[in-house]
């Protein structure tokens, strides 16, 4: 029982925020609670503070709208979050579509497809490109692009306002991730994650791995959806620095041998590794 | 072993060329899909939007799609487009013949509005918020399918109206089929309608005969060439006139020669 716990505490504590969130939004429209109205794209906290999408935004800033001082002050307090202490944990912690493609991963898992499609026919440098290419179309079409599209809009307001086909894309994002890409939707497509990538870089909560604990069971990179961030792993003593990390903590629960841990990084540390 | 090296070198530079290239065969392929979407999507014009909305074109790059109005609105009257609904994505809207907008003195969608795409200053007199000054469309009648147009006295979104008297106002004409009786049918004034759709609810035929329409869908726009001459503020358009000498193929001629010509000229 400990040792189920021990692997699966992380994941416990992260389907409970997400869902935790789902149900405080849902309840804002149902039943009237105060607590988080709206939605991912932009809420109210107990009717004061703002917070609002920054990538959303950004797109609105391409598309020439003019931004209003509660939308500046929701980006500003929701960017600072990420990018000074949660780093990409957005996608992780807080959007639902995670559970989508988690399930996917883990099914992929099981049914062995990994090692039938070991190769990747897709770079993980695609979102950045999508990312750019959100902000060219919104800029030229004078429309927040990718908001008209977004899955991860789609299930979560789906969810709190009604979900109409939005099913459906859950389920070509959930056979795409199954059996087209392995984390196709999350790591290789989705620019909000490509942005949370580069806003998340220099957080100050990173994973840290300690080599000398390590036996080179590779569990972790089996369960990671970034697996190249963990490349130090049995090599090196380093903190995972890439912004890609989500800080899901999979990596830290699935080790047995506690080569894996939470750490605040250390920026004088930092600029000596020089990464 | 030189020349080796040097194909080596070359041929990475075409990998990475090649690379790039198909990057950007990739995005154009992806944009312009993507772009020809958002096009067809935000296409749809009859969509009626909460009070206050700015400009359909600003709204759909200003909204953020949070649903806040839409959490405020206490009557259940707005919606948010879902996938399905073939409305822009998330953005609010409402079919009156449903649940139309029941007018609150507050307007509790308005000031929530986080990104102004709900303007309040548009729904504002004096400093105070006026749901009365809104326009998220006008009520359009059919007067063949209006049964007051047949001669049934019927008043039902006359007395729906919010502004009583002032957005509908009823008017008596003469029933010439039966000679003896009157015709009381509604007029929708423009100047006053807000499109709340009370009228479109209360309608009695089995589909609307009175229906709200977005502003822009309902009216015709009479440009700058007419002038009403017995109009003082009007009139004084004509001070700032340039002289323009047209010269279409109709112009050519004198007027009166044009009107004397059995108007081939027109075709």
């Amino acid at each position: 029982m400990i040792t189920i716990w021990n692997n699966y505490r992380y994941l416990f504590f992260r389907r409970f925020t997400q869902i935790g969130l789902l149900i405080l939004y849902f309840g804002a429209n149902a039943w009237g609670w105060t607590i988080l109205m709206g939605n991912l794209s932009s809420s109210v906290f107990l009717k004061i503070v703002p917070l609002s999408d920054p990538y959303a935004a950004l797109q609105m800033l391409a598309a020439g709208a003019i931004m209003s001082v509660d939308i500046l002050l929701g980006v500003f307090i929701v960017a600072m979050f990420y990018l000074l202490i949660g780093g990409r944990a957005f996608c992780s912690w807080v959007c639902p579509v995670n559970i989508v493609t988690d399930a996917a991963a883990l099914l992929r898992r099981k049914l062995d497809i990994d090692l039938v499609s070991k190769k990747q026919p897709a770079s993980r440098n695609m979102r950045y490109w999508v990312l750019v290419l959100s902000l060219v179309i919104s800029f030229i079409m004078g429309i927040t692009a990718f908001e008209f599209i977004s899955p991860i809009s789609m299930l979560h307001r789906g969810i709190i306002f009604g979900l109409g086909f939005g099913w459906a894309a859950m389920l070509i994002i959930f056979l795409f991730d199954l059996f087209v890409l392995k984390n196709g939707w999350c790591g290789h497509i989705c620019p909000l994650g490509g942005f949370y990538s580069l806003v998340g870089k220099f957080s100050l909560i990173k994973v840290k791995h300690t080599a000398e604990n390590c036996t080179a069971c590779m569990r972790c990179k089996t369960v990671c959806p970034e697996h190249q961030v963990l490349y130090m792993i049995d090599k090196e003593s380093l903190p995972v620095l890439s912004g890609e990390c989500t800080n899901c903590a999979r990596c830290i629960e699935v080790c047995d041998d506690d080569a894996l841990s939470f750490s605040i990084r250390k920026l004088i540390n930092n600029k000596k590794t020089g990464e | 072993m030189l020349n080796k090296m040097k194909n080596k070198i070359v041929s990475d530079r075409r990998k990475f060329i090649l690379n790039m290239a198909r990057g950007v065969g990739i995005a154009t392929l992806g944009g312009f899909v993507w772009s020809a979407y958002i096009d067809e999507a935000t296409a749809s014009q009859l969509i009626l939007r909460p009070p206050g909305a700015i400009k359909e074109e600003d709204f759909l790059k200003t909204c953020i799609k949070c649903g806040l109005c839409v959490e405020a609105c206490p009557f259940d009257t707005l919606l948010l487009a879902k996938p399905g609904d073939n409305k822009p994505l998330g953005t609010p809207y409402f079919i009156p013949r449903d649940i139309p907008c029941y007018m609150c003195p507050d307007i509790p969608c308005v000031p929530i509005c986080p990104t102004g795409a709900l303007d309040e200053s548009s729904v504002t007199t004096d400093g105070e918020l006026d749901i009365n000054v809104s326009e998220m469309g006008l009520a359009v009648i059919d007067d063949e399918s209006c049964i007051a147009f047949w001669g049934i006295q019927c008043d039902a979104c006359y007395r729906a109206c919010p502004l009583l008297g002032e957005a509908i106002t009823i008017e008596y004409k003469k029933n010439i089929r039966t000679g003896k009786h009157a015709l009381m049918t509604p007029i929708v004034h423009s100047e006053i309608c807000t499109g709340c759709g009370l009228c479109e609810r209360a309608c009695v035929t089995e589909k609307a005969a009175i229906f709200v329409l977005p502003k822009e869908v309902a009216m015709g726009r009479v440009g700058n060439y007419y002038i009403k001459g017995w109009d003082k503020k009007d009139h004084m358009r004509l001070e700032n006139a340039s002289e323009i000498k047209s010269t279409t193929e109709i112009s050519k001629k004198s007027a009166i020669d044009s009107l004397n010509s059995g108007l081939e000229d027109l075709y």
